[in-house]
């Protein structure tokens, strides 16, 4: 990823300087390796500290809503799976197409630090990724990884490597590649579970949520102005476990907003400090979506409409909840 | 006050019981509240405040109007806003409400402010604390000397307790009331424009200190005018408002600065400010 | 006098500290480390270095009853109910929690006191944990806190197949007579051994990489020029406004106060609450931090500047790496404090 790095460098320096566009949206480098934040880098020379490597997972598509709302043109750079996100706003005429331009990135697979920290990665004050491996150098010795390990848990179930629009590509062909798991497996073990089951398997994992918000707000599709749950009289109890289920609401409640629009970008799952596999609930929408009214995944493409919001004389019927509920 | 182990705290709030509800403009109300057994809840001093609460609805932290002089009953001026001052606004006599407090400082009445000529600046509801004052200091008329009051509202609808200005404050002994209304109307032969415009009119002389409320954008342009008439910062005080939760400087979320409003304040003397950033 | 036990009883001691009061330490909750209650079955995880929420839940809880109310026509009833307070043990706390505690007091015991954490920590006892090994997001040592021997009602060190405990505090030593039967007393061999163990985490302090650090211009009389800093803008951009960094901090100590409807009456409650959020200082009529890059400012000044200007110039930041770990666009106080003490981002 570093030869795309250098790619697009260059290139943002161009599109700033010809006047293509007049801010780029992108990552800087941060404190050690494994922590470049979202920037909005308006200068040629700012551009120096652009950093495209296994750690720019944070996705920049959401940033576009404000981006966009500025005079000029904003250069964004978009992973694959970023592209569903985009597409997404773009449906919902969240982000002005006109003021972007997109440049569409090849990805390696992002990584996840806390993945290699339990993998005994202690102390990492620099990281040097090398095809199918990653070393770890530590205040304790360095320490080789599979990439494929230490890979954040949404590119192990990667939509695939197309980018469904851009304007142009920076894509290299010594991208890493890796083998991907069903998106859908693990949501048909949870299916596959009685109902105390599968209720228990949640409250175990909702347990941890600390009500931080990190999901909703990094949600590319979370895009609300004002969310209900900051509706102090919206009856749900906005900041804290008021009750046990008060919480487990909020998630149950946000996966229903979101479905028949989530990218399935993963984000809520990366973001959450407690790790709470929050993508799963809804890829129980999205794979439930596909049964019901044909396959359909919100971002693939900007236009048309989504089956949600769309009414059609051979809709499921609502009686299917009582017929596939069982037991 | 206290729970089952004898500890008193300040977020537990105490009864009230609303005795009267006078309407004073149209979005405007003085509720008088006094304790079940009569009586104020606690005592306060001018320009101090308490949380007001319906359980359930909300609370939320209002100056106390009524003079500290007068032990019957508290008041509280509230203008209709939010969630919270909806309810109290469609509430009917006998409701009860919780109130804790007081809190924060208070203007420094018995202090700095003793034997000064006076002169309060308020604008629309901003009176609501300065009423405190100014009932304390005609209680105590003698403790300070000349007393001037510029109080301007949008119309003549919006001024609030313009019955009391009228019959108890205007020609009170060394007492003067200046009113004024943003734009003409209809019977009022009055002075017409915005409160800083109105003091820089009035020029009055720096022997003066000043207490102003309302607004912020008010505030801020009355103590320009001020200084334009020669007055220093720290012959001027004024009082803020911020959103609050707990009233006693710990919920985090009504700094300006390195102040706390319900703390450190609400009561500022503006030179005290030039050190404190302006987000307020 | 430091005392000794072997590694193998740890289970023991748990039991044993547990028998007459409540024990919580570090478990693992399908794979992520949080304080919790032990019990024989808990996966005690005392070789993580950093659970992800601090100790700060038992002093001052996520959510917390403060008071009761029922409603009957226009009359109301408040119900004061506490729950009992019982004494506690929070073992296995690291010197920066340790630390955040002290913080945490300046606020919650100045006057007026706050009565509810008050008595908790009148009957919480702390045992404090040694860090053998630091990681690279800690930055404690910029605050002057020894994570090698960190303070507490008792600390406890583990080297090698040894746990050693050194009581601080007539509360420590109460845990360690009712634990007394399980310990021996640690021999000369024992004391070398710590010394060592000392030793080594400070010169691995030594040589963090967020050490350097400087805090030096974050001072009182420097509260306007970092307050009107430019550089707000561009260090909040990418904050996606959410309470991960506050939720996992150990000093963080706003709150919110609400009210529930339980269908038999009105629960008071408060919870923790975060400046980064929109509706932090929303009021009817307006909000004085309209924007992200106010309310991203707000949390760091407090920390930096706002809290030592009322507490002795003690900044309100224990150097854990909590929100250095956790932020989910990777922004935190050590970029803020690189960015605005005047010292240059390392490339």
């Amino acid at each position: 990823m570093r030869r795309i790095r250098d790619m697009i460098r260059g290139r943002a320096g161009e599109l700033l300087r010809d006047g293509t566009v007049n801010r780029v949206l992108g990552w800087t480098n941060g404190e050690f390796y494994y922590d470049p934040n979202p920037a909005i880098f308006e200068t040629e020379k700012s551009l120096d500290s652009l950093v495209y490597n296994g750690f720019s997972a944070a996705m920049l598509s959401k940033y576009l809503i404000e981006a966009t709302k500025k005079e000029g043109r904003v250069l964004v750079f978009l992973k694959p799976c970023d592209t569903y996100s985009f597409n997404h706003l773009l449906k919902e005429h969240k982000v002005n197409r006109e003021k972007t331009y997109v440049i569409g990135i090849g990805c390696g697979g992002m990584l996840d630090i806390e993945k290699l920290r339990t993998l005994g990665a202690k102390g990492i004050e620099s990281i040097d990724e090398e095809g199918e491996n990653v070393v770890a150098h530590t205040l304790y010795g360095d320490k080789t990884f599979a990439r494929r390990d230490a890979l954040l848990e949404k590119c192990l179930s990667c939509k695939g490597k197309e980018h469904k629009v851009y304007d142009e590509l920076a894509v290299a062909d010594d991208l890493w590649e890796w083998e991907t798991v069903n998106r859908f497996t693990k949501v048909g073990e949870l299916e596959g579970m009685g109902p105390g089951e599968r209720f228990s398997f949640w409250r175990g994992e909702l347990s941890r949520c600390i009500r931080c918000n990190a999901c909703r707000n990094a949600c590319p599709v979370c895009s609300c102005l004002k969310c209900v749950f900051d509706n102090p009289r919206s009856g749900v109890q906005a900041k804290a476990n008021a009750d046990s289920f008060e919480e487990n609401m909020f998630h149950i409640i946000r996966a229903f907003h979101v479905a028949g629009r989530c990218s399935d970008c993963g984000e809520c799952s990366r973001v959450c400090p407690q790790n709470i596999p929050l993508h799963l609930l809804n890829r129980k929408f999205i794979k439930d979506i596909n049964a019901f009214y044909g396959e359909y995944q919100a971002g693939a493409v900007a236009e048309g409409k989504s089956p949600l919001t769309e009414y059609a004389t051979g809709d499921v019927e609502p009686s299917i909840v009582y017929e596939r509920g069982g037991a | 006050m206290s729970n089952s182990a004898g500890i008193a705290d300040m977020l537990i709030p105490r009864l009230g019981v609303v005795k009267n509800i006078r309407t004073d403009t149209p979005d405007v109300k003085t509720f008088r509240v006094e304790a079940p057994s009569g009586g104020v809840i606690f005592p306060h001093m001018p320009g101090q405040c308490a949380m007001v609460s319906i359980p359930g609805v909300g609370e939320a932290m209002f100056s106390i109007t009524s003079s500290p002089t007068n032990t019957e009953f508290m008041e509280f001026s509230v203008k209709r806003a939010g969630f919270l001052t909806e309810w109290l606004h469609q509430m009917d006599v006998g409701q009860q409400v919780t109130v804790r407090g007081p809190y924060g400082n208070a203007f420094p009445v018995d202090t700095e402010l003793r034997g000064k000529d006076l002169l309060f600046i308020a604008g629309g509801i901003g009176l609501a604390p300065l009423r405190s004052v100014i009932n304390y200091v005609r209680h105590y008329r003698d403790r300070y000397g000349l007393v001037d009051i510029v109080y301007g509202a949008r119309s003549t609808d919006d001024l609030v307790d313009i019955d009391e200005i009228r019959n108890e404050w205007t020609g009170h002994d060394n007492v003067n009331v200046h009113l004024t209304i943003d734009r003409p109307q209809e019977g009022w032969d009055g002075h017409v424009g915005f409160v800083p415009d109105f003091v820089k009119e009035l020029k009055f002389p720096t022997t003066k200190t000043a207490l102003i409320c309302g607004p912020p954008i008010m505030i801020k342009f009355v103590l320009a005018a001020l200084q334009t008439l020669g007055f220093d910062k720290s012959q001027v005080y004024t009082t803020f408002e911020l959103r609050m939760k707990c009233g006693i400087g710990k919920c985090g979320r009504c700094n300006i600065g390195s102040r706390y409003v319900c703390k450190d304040g609400p009561v500022f003397r503006c030179d005290t400010m030039e050190e404190l950033p302006d987000e307020y | 006098m430091m005392l000794k036990l072997s590694k193998d009883k740890i289970g023991e001691l748990f039991q044993k500290i547990a028998s007459d009061r409540t024990l919580y330490l570090p478990v693992d909750n399908n794979g992520q480390v949080n304080f919790g209650r032990w019990t024989p079955d808990a996966a005690v995880r005392l070789d993580q270095l950093k659970t992800v929420k601090s100790s700060k839940d038992f002093f001052f809880p996520q959510t917390e009853n403060i008071v009761a109310f029922k409603r009957q026509g226009k009359d109301i009833s408040i119900i004061e109910k506490r729950d009992a307070n019982e004494p506690f043990v929070v073992f296995g706390v690291r010197g920066c929690d340790v630390r955040s505690l002290d913080i945490l007091d300046r606020v919650f015991l100045c006057d007026p006191v706050d009565s509810f954490y008050k008595a908790r920590r009148e009957n919480g006892t702390i045992v404090s944990f040694a860090c053998s090994e630091p990681e690279e997001n800690c930055f404690c040592g910029v605050f002057g806190i020894d994570a090698a021997d960190p303070l507490g009602d008792a600390t406890i060190r583990v080297i090698g197949g040894d746990l050693y405990w050194d009581a601080k505090t007539d509360k420590g030593r109460a845990l360690e007579e009712s634990a007394g039967a399980l310990f021996t007393q640690a021999t000369a061999l024992d004391s070398d051994a710590i010394k060592e163990h000392d030793e080594r985490s400070r010169e691995i302090s030594g040589r963090l990489p967020l050490k350097d650090l400087d805090l030096d211009s974050f001072e009182e009389s420097a509260l306007l020029e970092k307050f009107n800093s430019p550089l707000w803008k561009e260090l909040s951009q990418a904050c996606v406004g959410c309470g991960t960094c506050t939720y996992v901090c150990p000093t963080c100590q706003c709150y919110d106060i609400q009210d529930f409807d339980t269908g038999h009456g009105i629960q008071r409650f408060r919870c923790w609450d975060s400046c980064m959020y929109s509706d932090f200082t929303l009021m009817a009529h307006g909000n004085n931090r309209k924007s992200q890059v106010e309310r991203f400012r707000q949390r760091f000044m407090h920390k930096l500047i706002y809290y030592p200007a009322n507490n002795d110039g003690i900044f309100s930041c224990v150097g854990c790496g909590r929100c250095v770990a956790k932020c989910p666009i990777s922004m935190n106080i050590a970029k803020v404090i690189r960015a605005l003490g005047g010292v240059s981002v390392s490339v």
